[in-house]
């Protein structure tokens, strides 16, 4: 299995490495600088704080877009080739391709997070941005698995980047959305009470993304071991369920 | 993907292209230059819709905010006067920063030495409240904006009971190992500039005898006040007598 899964996750990362978006990384890192600098210049104090937390959080943000947009074209594109059908015809497990691919991607979003994180350190204290980079990479790894999973399910860009991009934006608002659920604990209206509760599952089946790779933690208290660990820990199970949902997927597919 | 040259291009679709261009840059430029005026400044949104903008960044939030909040005090070289700003809406927005950031400085730095320098006593003393609710909620991080508070409640505003109440506040909760022993003891000078010179030495005597003071030179500063005050009380009380 693994002389399948290594050439396929080789093929995806060489795959990243020759396409543009090392381009667009170097302009995006161009265009924070450029911002940090912006805004130091205006901040009267916290200058430095102003200029890592506000690039921090443009870094972490387009990071995650482009990993998503980056795993969706790229299936699609396979798709459309008829690779997808000529790797799926092969004598192998459908599971050995979708590992493979996972492998790839996740070597390119790791490859992505170090080249992100880097420039971090010429404006903040390397241990926090190595802290930072390190949950930055597990956050990436989940949008892969995401990205793979919906692309597989939906098929078409539009709907599977859309599905990452809603995915991202509410697990990182979850918190937010619980808490002003929850005002309506004490409502005897039942369709306030309905919203706190489904408000609740949904947060069940979703990474608690807003508690990684906060801009934050450059700045102010850096993460404990525990927060780290957690990171992990809450990167490695969700991609497990992703994984497993996308290959229930591919399975009932009949390609 | 090779690329045809550009005169390949037809020379109606460059034109094309130019005039539109030349429309746009020029449609920009009539445009008014945006500004913040100090009217402008609405109440803000709620801290939890907030939160919920921030998609899981509230500190980064908090610092664009506060740069936001602080457009409607500079506009393309002038200054708007602070005092045209509406100070509800504006110790809403500074909550909400500082609900979002707690750790963030840049709110009550605001407070205490931006806003609070208005030449309106009302709003001076707006934000100096303000300043000092927040204070009470973290002493030994925002004591050097309460420090500042108190200054401009005693020389601004020669409101002395209210400096003395910031004083007071100072000295109860600031423990900070690194906020300089003068904050901790504005309290006996604003008593001793109330006239309220017994109080003052009591303080003084008391401050001296606990064992707080450990540089030697804050000792005899303190000391020799307290000898000043001391001859001062004396004098006072031989005057008074008939």
């Amino acid at each position: 299995m693994t002389r399948i899964i290594g050439p396929i996750a080789q093929a995806t990362l060489l795959e990243a490495m020759r396409s543009r978006m090392l381009w667009l990384v170097g302009v995006l890192l161009l265009l924070s600088l450029a911002a940090a600098g912006f805004l130091g210049q205006v901040a009267i104090i916290e200058a430095a704080e102003i200029r890592v937390t506000v690039v921090a959080a443009l870094l972490r943000a387009a990071a995650a877009f482009l990993t998503a947009a980056f795993v969706v074209m790229s299936m699609v594109r396979e798709s459309n080739d008829k690779v997808l059908e000529l790797m799926l015809a092969q004598p192998w497990p459908r599971a050995a391709y979708l590992f493979g691919k996972l492998v790839g991607f996740s070597a390119a979003a790791a490859l992505l997070t170090v080249l992100v994180t880097l420039p971090l350190a010429l404006i903040a204290p390397a241990g926090r941005v190595f802290a930072w980079g390190l949950s930055l990479g597990c956050e990436l790894i989940i949008v892969t698995a995401m990205s793979l999973f919906c692309v597989i399910t939906l098929t078409h860009i539009v709907p599977a980047l859309a599905a990452v991009l809603g995915f991202y934006v509410l697990a990182r608002s979850i918190a937010a959305l619980q808490l002003i659920a929850s005002a309506a604990e004490t409502s005897t209206l039942w369709t306030d009470r309905a919203a706190n509760w489904i408000m609740h599952a949904i947060a069940l089946v979703l990474p608690r993304l807003d508690e990684m790779t906060q801009s934050a933690w450059l700045v102010g208290a850096p993460p404990t071991a525990g927060t780290l660990t957690s990171v992990v820990a809450q990167t490695a199970v969700y991609t497990l369920l992703l994984v497993a949902a996308a290959q229930f997927d591919l399975h009932r597919q009949n390609l | 993907m090779r690329e045809r040259p550009l005169s390949g291009v037809p020379a109606w679709v460059t034109a094309l292209l130019a005039i539109a261009l030349a429309l746009q840059i020029g449609l920009a430029s009539s445009r008014p230059e945006p500004s913040a005026k100090a009217e402008d400044l609405g109440a803000p949104p709620g801290v939890n819709a907030l939160r919920l903008a921030a998609v899981g960044e509230p500190v980064a939030l908090a610092k664009l905010l506060m740069l936001y909040l602080q457009a409607f005090d500079y506009q393309a070289g002038s200054r708007v006067p602070y005092r045209d700003l509406d100070y509800g809406h504006l110790e809403q927005w500074l909550s909400a920063i500082l609900a979002l950031d707690p750790d963030g400085q840049y709110p009550l730095m605001s407070a205490s030495r931006l806003y609070a320098g208005v030449p309106d006593p009302a709003k001076q003393r707006e934000m100096l409240e303000f300043v000092y609710r927040e204070y009470l909620k973290d002493p030994n991080r925002r004591w050097p904006w309460l420090a500042h508070a108190t200054v401009l409640a005693k020389h601004e505003l020669k409101d002395l009971p209210l400096a003395r109440k910031y004083a007071v506040a100072l000295q109860q909760h600031t423990t900070a190992p690194d906020a300089p022993a003068w904050v901790t003891q504005m309290e006996p000078f604003i008593l001793e500039d109330m006239d309220e010179l017994e109080a003052a030495r009591v303080l003084i005597g008391g401050l001296l005898a606990s064992g707080r003071i450990k540089d030697e030179r804050e000792m005899r500063l303190l000391d020799r006040r307290l000898k000043l005050l001391e001859e001062r009380i004396g004098n006072k009380n031989s005057g008074k007598r008939p």
